[in-house]
């Protein structure tokens, strides 16, 4: 079994109070840090760590910071991004409820690093409960001097606020989320400059994860070479996956990268196979953005290597015959589910999150929702799968923020890849309302062939 | 679809709400107060249960605003009510990774328990409901926040529907 960095504790009961925490090693790295390095020996050991950023993007966190302005007499700022709203993904939520000084143990050495006298965790607003819980941590970590002035003697001065934000999925781009921080609606501004230049009140601001900002606790306390040794090729660490759907045991595991699907799936110590003894249909890997893939390509590539849980492996094959590992929202579809539906629901989000800035993803995404509506309902035609990549095809790269890709890659690849399912719908309309088109050739393990619906 | 209602009553807020917005405004720079814009609308709603142009024009008074930057910015956030819902809002999660474990037969479970459909609210004046895009909750569905605390209910049945429902009746009529 590996071992955990982020959740070794967390059945630790108490490990949300300060005592038990540190009792356990806690602080540690703030400790570290703060007395025996500089700001730049950190980011250093960031960047040896390999630590992609943990929110999506697998952006290097190292590098994200060292791109950071440092202007004379110009405030600086780090905002944690705890804005979680992927479907699929849940981790976030999971990390702040249980250990919430992980996170604020990583805000603090973080915020050194980057040399942030003010940080902000913007925490989505549906969040109270973990809002709450953050704020007695802080009040906790203050109150022993981890925060304020003069932390632990070193002449640093840091505050640390929790932000709720309002419901709206796209302040989790970051520079929507800076707006929302801001007090204004959650339109993402256009790049460049990017936030590193000019972010939060125009000063060169850090938006990170919430996993990734906890993340570098580990990377502290054991140093960035002995963190990169974890994983497998550029994806080092470990990572937590947010297992839903259609599993035996959902919830959130900590991963070593490079783990095989097939082990994280099948085996009892992870998701523990399909529940109800059904069979798997289709696999979101990384949040309801990344391509959705059926799962004989989901466990192994195209040319029939296994599929590890990495950023690479998930990628293999591209869009074609690939996925992304994006936030490690993992869902998993049973031979009951329909992926007309699915996708349509998909859809729906995306038309109700699209924040109207963009023609193409404020109309774009109607669209596809009203295509997909009456597919779902058997009044589509067949052209309607054409139409769609169409419409995907003139969404994706034409707006401002990732959301327009997000919102066309499930609808442009749950047709690639299971157009008969969508043509069925039109066949068979009257059927396809009262029951689902089942496996085909897609499932896993395959024990027959069958007939297409 | 989205209009800004009118309360009747004369909105003031209390002291004591006063003091928490003065509270949240020191975390900020000075002159950037107005980023206690959206956790002062969440405390506003929590002690009015939604928000009326009045008590919108009182905000972007205290945060020396103008009016429409606060409406934008009400009128963009799902979460904030622009009309009178029940004292209980049930909101259930509707999206994908929900609907795959039964999301779709709870928010029908509740609207026939409740018998007023999605953002009506009961005569009692005790509930409303409405579907909500993902709560970050996959892991447990299907569930449902009840604010202003947002307390969440996971893994949800029929039952589990039924007994909250009673429980939040017999609360609220207490």
């Amino acid at each position: 079994m590996a071992r955990k960095l982020l959740l070794e504790h967390i059945n630790v009961p108490g490990i949300n109070t300060l005592d038990v925490y540190r009792s356990k090693g806690g602080y540690a790295s703030v400790e570290k840090a703060l007395k025996t390095m500089s700001p730049e020996d950190v980011v250093e050991e960031v960047k040896k760590s390999g630590l992609r950023g943990r929110g999506g993007a697998g952006f290097p966190t190292g590098m994200k910071w060292s791109f950071l302005a440092k202007p004379e007499g110009v405030a600086r700022y780090l905002v944690c991004n705890a804005d979680e709203s992927e479907p699929g993904t849940f981790k976030d939520r999971y990390l702040m409820n249980y250990i919430p000084h992980l996170l604020i143990e990583g805000m603090i050495v973080s915020s050194f690093a980057l040399g942030a006298k003010v940080s902000y965790i913007y925490v989505r607003g549906e969040m109270m409960p973990q809002i709450r819980i953050l704020e007695k941590a802080i009040a906790e970590a203050k109150n022993a001097g981890f925060l304020g002035k003069n932390i632990l003697g070193s002449g640093y001065d840091l505050e640390l606020y929790v932000q709720p934000g309002g419901g709206a999925y796209i302040c989790g781009e970051e520079t929507a989320l800076l707006e929302s921080l801001e007090g204004k609606r959650g339109n993402p501004r256009i790049k460049p400059p990017f936030p590193a230049i000019a972010g939060l009140y125009g000063c060169p601001t850090v938006v990170n994860n919430v996993e990734s900002i906890a993340a570098v606790v580990p990377i502290i306390n054991e140093g960035g070479e002995e963190y990169s040794k974890i994983g497998v090729g550029r994806s080092t660490g470990t990572k937590l996956i947010s297992a839903g759907g259609n599993v035996k045991k959902p919830g959130v595991y900590e991963i070593d990268l490079g783990l095989p699907v097939e082990e994280f799936l099948y085996s009892d110590e992870f998701c523990g196979g399909i529940a109800n003894g059904k069979r798997l249909k289709a696999v979101v890997a990384g949040g309801s953005s990344v391509p959705i893939l059926p799962a004989n390509l989901f466990l192994k590539t195209i040319n029939n290597e296994p599929r590890l849980m990495s950023y690479e492996s998930l990628a293999d094959g591209g869009f074609v015959t690939g996925t992304m590992l994006g936030s490690g929202g993992f869902i998993a579809f049973d031979e009951d589910q329909c992926i007309v539906r699915n996708t349509w629901n998909f859809t729906r989000f995306y038309h109700h999150e699209s924040c109207g800035q963009c023609s193409p993803c404020r109309e774009g995404t109607g669209w596809m929702e009203k295509v997909l509506h009456r597919l779902e309902n058997g009044h589509g035609s067949l052209s309607d799968m054409d139409l769609l990549v169409d419409v995907s095809k003139k969404i994706e790269g034409n707006t401002i923020c990732p959301l327009g890709d997000a919102a066309a890659w499930p609808v442009a690849s749950a047709i690639r890849h299971f157009r008969d399912e969508f043509e069925w719908h039109v066949t068979n309309a009257s059927e396809a309302v009262t029951r689902n088109f089942g496996l085909a050739h897609y499932a896993d393990p395959l024990t027959k062939k069958e007939a297409v619906a | 679809m989205l209009r800004v209602e009118e309360a009747q009553a004369p909105v003031e807020f209390s002291p004591e709400l006063i003091k928490k917005f003065d509270d949240i405004v020191s975390r900020y720079p000075a002159g950037k107060q107005k980023s206690a814009l959206l956790p002062i609308l969440h405390l506003v709603q929590a002690e009015h249960g939604w928000l009326s142009s009045k008590a919108m024009d009182k905000v972007a008074e205290y945060l020396h605003l103008q009016d429409i930057e606060v409406y934008e910015v009400a009128t963009f956030y799902s979460m904030y009510f622009l009309r009178p819902q029940g004292k209980y809002v049930l909101e259930v999660c509707r999206t994908g990774p929900c609907c795959l474990v039964g999301a779709e037969k709870i928010m029908d479970h509740i609207e026939q328990e409740l018998g007023v459909k999605e953002g009506e609210v009961t005569p009692d004046g005790l509930f409303s409901w409405r579907g909500v895009e993902c709560l970050a909750a996959c892991g447990y569905a299907p569930v449902l926040q009840i604010g202003p605390e947002y307390t969440f209910y996971e893994n949800l049945t029929n039952e589990s529907v039924n007994k909250l429902i009673a429980d939040l009746k017999a609360r609220g009529s207490s």
